[in-house]
């Protein structure tokens, strides 16, 4: 990963009664793996289906069956780690994880405790405005997901679905490099953005298929770590940001009232805008891991590893780095259009077709087609909330309207309107352009008979103007573009407009 | 090592074990019988020899991702003492 800039964001403090706290914040991402099977069975991972359909005897922990590994789950683990240019371990192991729920059937969670598959890697983070940070991975480890709990469906009976048992999670923990909500935020969205644009994990948080631990701890400028707590499940990225700060306030206050945090497993209330204790199940942390009996250690080869990188994609920071240098856009412009695999995808095809039709380098084109993109099209997809996939202007729909505004048939005023209308209508731009008349003049006589007729019509204002008034070179323009419906050039009208006043 | 009554009854309690006090003393005697035993290995000089993963000299076995199973939530339900609905139903747990 290239550095671009060095600029650290200022250090991010809660005000207590004694002072400012820092706050320390790591997090443990379980992201649901996709692939067609589980982890270490041959049924289904498909979301929403009849409850304990997709379920295997494995999954059910009957007796007698055994775990055999899922090879492409093994793979989206090493794609993950090489998109995170983290270390990636030819040999792990897999340890079970010793606790009694009734959504774990087998009463232990195949996980990897002593031996993860990928070993340390970063993330880089965009925090706008220049500044970035580089937040630190520690590990990413594979394990069983549980199954799913329901406890509000019946007065005396908990219900539990087995449907998620078995599918495989990669559990991504951060090192406590985080400092404040928005870095928080900023690194759960980055790590989402990775995640889909390598097609590892689909990143939906409402689903469930990614849910964050958050582990919270605060301390004076120069301190060491205090004690952290930590947050369990939470499930977007707004509630990460809130509930860091809301965790934070009730540490500062304990400390500062002269009292000590325990380590322990909480909850976040976003309504209530509160942690609360998960009441220590009694020792419920005795994990006793030890290595599991029914499966050999995990390993592969070199050629296994580059075969993973092969697969993958142009990744959003190298494709932001390639946005700027190769076709000069702004950080900011590449920044956005980057953020979401979709959109980035959507501006790739837009630039080609919009190539293709002008004959004109992507360099030059594309500032104006990263703008119609973050502008035009976001603007209204964002209030029609629609995302970028079922954009009622496709990629190439939007190059035709850009390439007539580029090759001078419109002015960039008709093209806002044309815009409108496509989405109206679904109908191409240059049909649009052609059926109601939006042509640019580009008749010279015709714009200067028009800038004639309006100097003419507006006395008081040209006598203003001649007295040193030269602001009202606007008014004029107004007045043309007004008069040709907008279908004027307004540099041409500008030009012509100048010159006439100066004569006049 | 060895076991003393409080691990005793720690482990009782993690494996959800219900234990009646006086069989306590008599599972730490075979608990600690059985450590003993196994403790023996320890006379054994290791130094230089990898720790063993496995007594088969085999790789793990890997399979295609492949949907080859499941689809037979009656059978996975069969045992349940209770089911509604298609669910497990279990006695209440809330936290």
């Amino acid at each position: 990963m290239t550095e671009t800039s060095t600029a650290e964001a200022p250090v991010y403090t809660l005000e207590g009664a004694t002072g400012p706290w820092e706050i320390v914040v790591g997090m443990e991402v379980h992201a649901q793996v996709i692939s067609r099977s589980k982890l270490f069975s041959g049924a289904s991972t498909e979301y929403g289906a009849e409850p304990n359909s997709h379920v295997s005897l494995v999954d059910a922990a009957m007796p007698g069956m055994l775990p055999v590994i899922n090879a492409e789950v093994v793979a989206q683990a090493v794609r993950t780690g090489l998109a995170l240019d983290a270390r990636i371990n030819k040999w792990s192991r897999f340890d079970r994880k010793n606790y009694f729920y009734a959504d774990l059937p087998q009463g232990y969670q195949i996980s990897q405790f002593q031996y993860p598959i990928v070993g340390e890697g970063e993330i880089h983070l965009d925090l706008g405005d220049g500044r970035t940070k580089t937040v630190g991975v520690e590990r990413i480890h594979l394990e069983q997901d549980a199954g799913k709990s329901m406890h509000d469906q019946h007065p005396r009976y908990t219900f539990v679905d087995l449907n998620r048992s078995g599918v495989a999670l990669m559990e991504i923990v951060s090192k406590p490099d985080i400092r404040s909500p928005e870095e928080a935020g900023a690194y759960l969205k980055k790590l989402r953005t990775i995640l889909r644009y390598i097609g590892t994990c689909d990143g939906n948080m409402e689903q469930g298929s990614m849910r964050a631990d958050v582990n919270v701890s605060v301390r004076k400028a120069g301190a060491p770590y205090g004690t952290r707590c930590e947050i369990k499940n939470v499930n977007s990225v707004r509630f990460v940001m809130m509930a860091i700060e809301v965790e934070a306030r009730r540490q500062i206050d304990i400390l500062e009232a002269g009292g000590t945090i325990d380590q322990e497993t909480r909850l976040f209330d976003p309504t209530r805008m509160e942690t609360r204790s998960m009441r220590n199940k009694e020792e419920a942390h005795d994990y006793r891991y030890f290595p599991d009996p029914d499966l050999l250690p995990l390993e592969f080869d070199d050629a296994f590893v580059d075969r993973c990188r092969a697969d993958l994609p142009e990744l959003p920071d190298q494709k932001k780095q390639r946005l700027i240098a190769e076709l000069g856009l702004p950080d900011y412009n590449a920044g956005v259009l980057v953020a979401e695999k979709e959109s980035a995808a959507y501006f790739d095809t837009l630039l080609a077709a919009l190539v293709a039709r002008t004959g004109k380098q992507p360099a030059e084109v594309a500032l104006k087609a990263s703008n119609f993109v973050i502008g035009e099209l976001f603007a209204h997809l964002n209030k029609a909330g629609l995302d970028i996939a079922h954009s009622p202007v496709s990629a190439d729909a939007g190059a035709e309207l850009l390439a007539l505004q580029e090759d001078g048939t419109i002015s960039g005023r008709i093209a806002k309107d044309v815009f409108e209308k496509m989405v109206e209508t679904g109908k191409p731009a240059g049909q649009i352009v052609e059926e109601e008349g939006l042509k640019q003049i580009a008749d010279t006589g015709a714009l200067e008979a028009i800038c004639d007729q309006v100097i003419a019509d507006n006395p008081k204002q040209l006598e203003q103007y001649k007295a040193g008034k030269e602001k009202l070179l606007g008014f004029f323009v107004g007045q043309a573009m007004k008069a040709t419906g907008g279908k004027a050039n307004p540099q041409a009208v500008n030009e012509i407009l100048k010159a006439k006043l100066a004569q006049a | 090592m060895s076991v003393d009554r409080d691990t005793v009854l720690k482990i009782a309690r993690l494996s959800r074990i219900k234990l009646e006090d006086e069989r306590v003393e008599p599972l730490m005697g075979e608990l600690n019988n059985i450590l003993a035993w196994v403790e023996q290995l320890d006379g054994v000089d290791t130094t230089d020899v990898a720790p063993m993963t496995s007594a088969v000299e085999t790789s793990l076995a890997w399979r295609e991702d492949q949907v080859s199973d499941g689809e037979c939530a009656e059978d996975v339900l069969k045992n349940a003492p209770v089911s509604e609905y298609g669910f497990f139903a279990v006695p209440k747990v809330i936290e």
